[in-house]
């Protein structure tokens, strides 16, 4: 049982520090140095050529358009743009890679010197990004056996769909005086990396599907040093939970061993989803040497200024400039948008207000019910099977009258089942709230025979007990009845 | 007209009989065939010979011909293919095990233009393991000999391609020259090779030995049937990104100037002297002679750094080696040896390659492994570089000076098999004078220019600047125009035929 540290204590004896490595899979149509298509889980290997297959005598083509996003990105990550620029190969040998080199850059990247500011819980930081540079993944390896890694596997299925597919890797300095709120800073930069992705439309950002991974370098140094402490890389970190809970994982073990006067091994380590624990994978002490080079099949990447600057211009709104102005378009407070932002559905509202609904309404659904639901099912907003056009739907329903709040959870609870649209769950569940006089009155006219003391009182003008008698008619009508034309009949009936 | 002298016909002078329907290609595919299976024998030239294919594609050129289609100016020619072009369907084992038997799914950008222009492919030739070598005898499937005197080597790599042109084998054969593949073989079997400017012709499909130098070209019998193939695999290529845009033109007009007057000529002071046999110096002497006599401007100049390329060159180039070759492993194609169950992927990917790579290849990939390293990286592969730059500016202040440059192609003359296998210095040598040119990617070319005492070929090499490779044509064409003149006729025609031989001159 690996020896863990109380939080309080780390912060008391240690100040962290913590890097960041996040690779972006790009969404271009095509691959990195290749014609193949991108599209994710397409049936294995039927996504190759004799390029992204590294068969003998091929050679790569950059992609001008993974050159376009990574120009993109490190515009939005206030970066400088390499105006020369030369892959690399990065030589290792490993069945993933077709070749065996990784093609990617290495001391030319294409973006350089940026920064990104943060707000947590009311405090700003600045994080230092020290490159963004374009590289190409590697194919999927599958280890058949009851191990499940290479070593000690029954054999191995290889899987190149993904081989050459555009990545960019953005790589932070190290990011210092954040205390206690590391775990939460680290969190919100690759929030916040996500957030810059999706408006810039380079990636669908989708963690769970690997295009947008986070390798975590963790270090611990006594309260005061100048010197960094010997840090350890966490990969495998793939969701924005994860992301804090392996950094406090790493902070607290790391602690433990340093206040037992002992010593972190710089290694890689494995993030375990499961336990929220990190294990030690590849030593970086036996690291390999790459041996890189200029890649001399592909010329440097040479963007002109004109091209950089136009596409500066199509730099969507920074995050926290949008944040403020969307504040204002939907009349939200301070403490209103933290919630938004706390469940990230900034986005999902927005799309929702755009296809029609009210700001207050959207809101309310996706904070409120909606988070709920994500959060049960432990999945991330905009996983949840609802489009911001369901949302909408349904606020206009309710709007109408037509449906009440009641009725449009069960409509949310249809459409998340897959029964359809909004309205076909309304349709199909027979969920409309009756306004049809002729019903209503019925059902009034029912309850207030069943329960003659209550009407008498309500004739004696105690209007509160009302109450009792809606909520018998709202339950012979199934809850489809607009309670508050139920109250105008009773009144009217005893007013 | 027999049969027998269409093989010692020029590929442009078969192209006309072809044209005037005085002969088919099948006829002409056919006769080609039956000299191989006659030499290949004792030569060793072809590893795959496509008897099957090169006669359907003959019959589809004639059947294009025969139905009034224009055809390119090379269309219904048979021509010989370096093994290292990616063919598809059709072996390509780079002369090594470890790609014995491999059948590329895709075909060479130069394959498709061959092709496109109706060449008919015979098969593929013998050249040393992955272009490794000047003497072809480092081919996993034995060496290829000289058709000259068979117990010489026929230059390397493309020793294959050489050796097939020389012999009447095929009239046309393409290669490729990373430090002097092309133009050595040619100059050891009295034929016209050429390494095109850096970029001018695809690399697409060319199994890659170091990128930075690979440069495929044409191998031919005469300086004319050289440009005419030049022009045909020549040209930009979006697959190939370090393929120069626009497509070389004027080549063949430059073969047939036979101009020399007022061309700025320079001797290479540095590429002589120690080393180099006396034949291939008064060959040599007597070429520039000859250029001095046609009205050329002959001045002398100095390339320092040359001096220091060949050093240079076995860093960058088994650096290079050492990445493209990684990708044989055994995992996807090729050999695949100790895969016995007991072996997981790493072991099955050392013994491969253990047993898989020659002498030569693992050598190199050994000492690019070491260039590149951490810690030795900017000694070696860094300097290297370094000097990569100065040899290519010394190239820059010549041609300030000069039209041309000119030295023998190679020091020696064919040397004998097996003399150089346990010197690998002594085997890099040969390539001493062609190796500036792929550091600095310009133009250049080997012509004959005569015989040894014992009668054996010399060539010239000729250099010219980046994308003006219609010089080389110029000086060539003229250079064998005025020889062929004094010799009575090629200098193919004094050598003494093999017993096997078809071919006749008429």
């Amino acid at each position: 049982m690996t020896e863990m540290l109380d939080y309080d204590d780390v912060l008391e004896n240690f100040d962290p520090a913590i890097g960041l490595e996040v690779h972006v899979e790009l969404s271009t149509a095509s691959k990195m140095f290749c014609g193949c298509s991108t599209t994710f889980g397409a049936e294995p290997n039927s996504q190759t050529c004799p390029v992204c297959l590294g068969l003998p005598g091929s050679l790569p083509v950059v992609n001008a358009k993974a050159v376009e996003s990574a120009i993109r990105i490190g515009l939005a990550l206030n970066c400088q743009i390499a105006p020369w620029g030369r892959f690399a190969r990065k030589n290792y040998f490993y069945p993933d890679m077709t070749k065996n080199f990784q093609t990617s850059q290495y001391d030319e990247p294409i973006a350089h010197d940026g920064w990104v500011d943060l707000e947590v819980e009311g405090e700003m930081f600045r994080i230092d990004v020290e490159r963004a540079h374009m590289e190409e993944d590697a194919g999927k390896l599958t280890h058949v056996g009851t191990s499940g890694r290479i070593h000690g596997a029954e054999y191995s299925l290889l899987d190149y769909n993904r081989a050459g597919t555009p990545l960019i890797e953005i790589v932070t300095r190290p990011i210092l005086g954040t205390g206690a709120k590391a775990p939460q800073v680290a969190k919100a930069y690759v929030s916040h990396l996500r957030d810059l992705m999706r408006a810039l439309k380079v990636s669908d950002v989708r963690m769970e599907h690997g295009s947008l991974r986070c390798d975590a370098n963790i270090s611990l140094a006594p309260k005061g040093a100048v010197e960094l402490g010997i840090r350890t890389e966490t990969k495998n970190v793939n969701s924005l939970r994860s992301v804090e809970r392996a950094i406090t994982f790493e902070m607290r073990r790391q602690g433990a061993l340093l206040l037992d006067g002992g010593r972190v091994k710089q290694e890689t380590r494995h993030f375990d989803e499961a336990t929220g624990t990190t294990r030690s994978g590849r030593s970086k002490e036996e690291a390999q040497d790459y041996r890189y080079f200029a890649e001399p099949d592909l010329v440097p990447v040479a963007p002109s200024a004109e091209w950089v600057e136009e596409l500066r211009a199509t730099l969507p709104e920074q995050p926290v400039a949008r944040r403020k102005r969307l504040a204002g378009e939907w009349d939200t407070d301070e403490l209103a948008m933290r919630d938004i932002v706390a469940v990230g559905a900034m986005d999902m509202i927005e799309e929702t207000v755009a296809a029609g609904a009210a700001p207050q309404a959207a809101r309310k659904w996706w904070v409120g019910e909606l988070a709920r639901r994500a959060n049960e099912g432990g999945v991330e907003l905009e996983e949840l099977a609802i489009t911001p056009k369901d949302v909408a739907e349904v606020c206009a329903l309710v709007a109408s009258g037509e449906l009440n709040d009641k009725l449009a959870r069960q409509v949310f609870e249809g459409v998340l089942a897959g029964e359809g649209s909004a309205r076909e769950v309304v349709d199909n569940r027979g969920l409309a709230v009756v306004s049809d006089d002729g019903a209503l009155k019925d059902a009034v006219d029912k309850a207030i025979a069943a329960n003659p003391d209550v009407a008498a009182r309500i004739r004696d003008g105690k209007h509160q007990a009302i109450g009792a008698l809606i909520g018998q008619v709202m339950k012979a009508m199934r809850g489809q009845a607009d309670a508050a034309r139920v109250r105008e009949l009773v009144l009217e009936e005893l007013g | 007209m027999t049969e027998m002298t269409l093989l010692t016909k020029p590929a442009h002078e078969l192209a006309a009989l072809l044209r005037a329907g005085e002969i088919t290609s099948e006829e002409l595919t056919r006769v080609h065939l039956e000299q191989i299976e006659a030499l290949n024998p004792t030569l060793n030239a072809f590893l795959a010979v496509d008897a099957v294919g090169a006669l359907a594609a003959a019959r589809d050129i004639d059947a294009r011909r025969a139905a009034g289609e224009e055809l390119g100016p090379l269309a219904g020619i048979p021509i010989a293919v370096k093994d290292n072009f990616c063919t598809r369907d059709l072996p390509t084992t780079c002369g090594s095990r470890m790609l014995e038997g491999w059948l590329p799914p895709y075909d060479a950008t130069v394959i498709t233009r061959l092709r496109e222009a109706g060449l008919v492919i015979l098969g593929k030739t013998n050249m040393d393991e992955f272009a490794m070598g000047s003497s072809t005898e480092t081919s996993a499937f034995g060496p290829t000999r000289n058709p000259w005197d068979t117990d010489r080597i026929p230059g390397g790599s493309g020793g294959g391609s050489s050796a097939a042109v020389a012999g009447f084998l095929a009239p046309l054969a393409v290669g490729s020259d990373t430090g002097g593949s092309i133009r050595q073989p040619g100059a050891v079997t009295g034929t016209v090779g050429v390494k095109p400017t850096y970029g001018g012709v695809s690399r697409y499909g060319v199994v890659a030995m170091a990128s930075s130098l690979d440069q495929p070209g044409p191998v031919a019998r005469t300086v004319l049937d050289a440009a005419l193939l030049h022009e045909v695999i020549g040209g930009h290529d979006p697959r190939d990104s370090t393929s120069i845009p626009g497509s070389p033109t004027g080549l063949a007009e430059a073969a047939r100037m036979r101009d020399v007057r007022g061309m700025r000529v320079g001797v290479v002071k540095e590429l002589g002297g120690e080393g180099y046999d006396a034949d291939v110096e008064a060959a040599f002497l007597g070429a520039v002679e000859l250029l001095k006599e046609a009205g050329a401007d002959v001045i002398e100049v100095s390339c320092p750094h040359f001096t220091y390329a060949l050093s240079a060159y076995y860093l960058i180039h088994p650096a290079e080696v050492s990445s493209n070759l990684a990708r044989f492993d055994a995992m996807r194609y090729g050999l695949r040896l100790g895969d016995d169950g007991t072996n997981g992927a790493e072991a099955v990917t050392s013994i491969t390659r253990g047993e898989g790579f020659g002498r030569e290849v693992k050598r190199r990939i050994i000492i690019g492994t070491h260039a590149l390293s951490s810690g030795y990286h900017d000694q070696y592969y860094g300097s290297a570089q370094k000097v990569r730059t100065l040899v290519a500016r010394d190239f820059d202040a010549a041609f300030e000076l000069c039209d041309v440059l000119v030295s023998p192609t190679t020091p020696t003359v064919a040397f004998r098999l097996g003399e150089r296998m346990d010197d690998p210095l002594a085997m890099y040598k040969a390539d001493l004078c062609t190796i500036p040119s792929n550091l600095a990617g310009n133009a250049s070319a080997s012509f004959p220019v005569g015989t040894s005492e014992e009668g054996l070929p010399i060539g010239l090499q000729v250099m010219a600047p980046p994308l003006a490779d219609d010089r080389l044509y110029r000086v060539g064409g003229w250079l064998e125009a005025v020889l062929e003149e004094k010799w009575g006729g090629p200098l193919l025609q004094q050598m003494t035929p093999l017993p096997e031989t078809k071919a006749v001159f008429a």
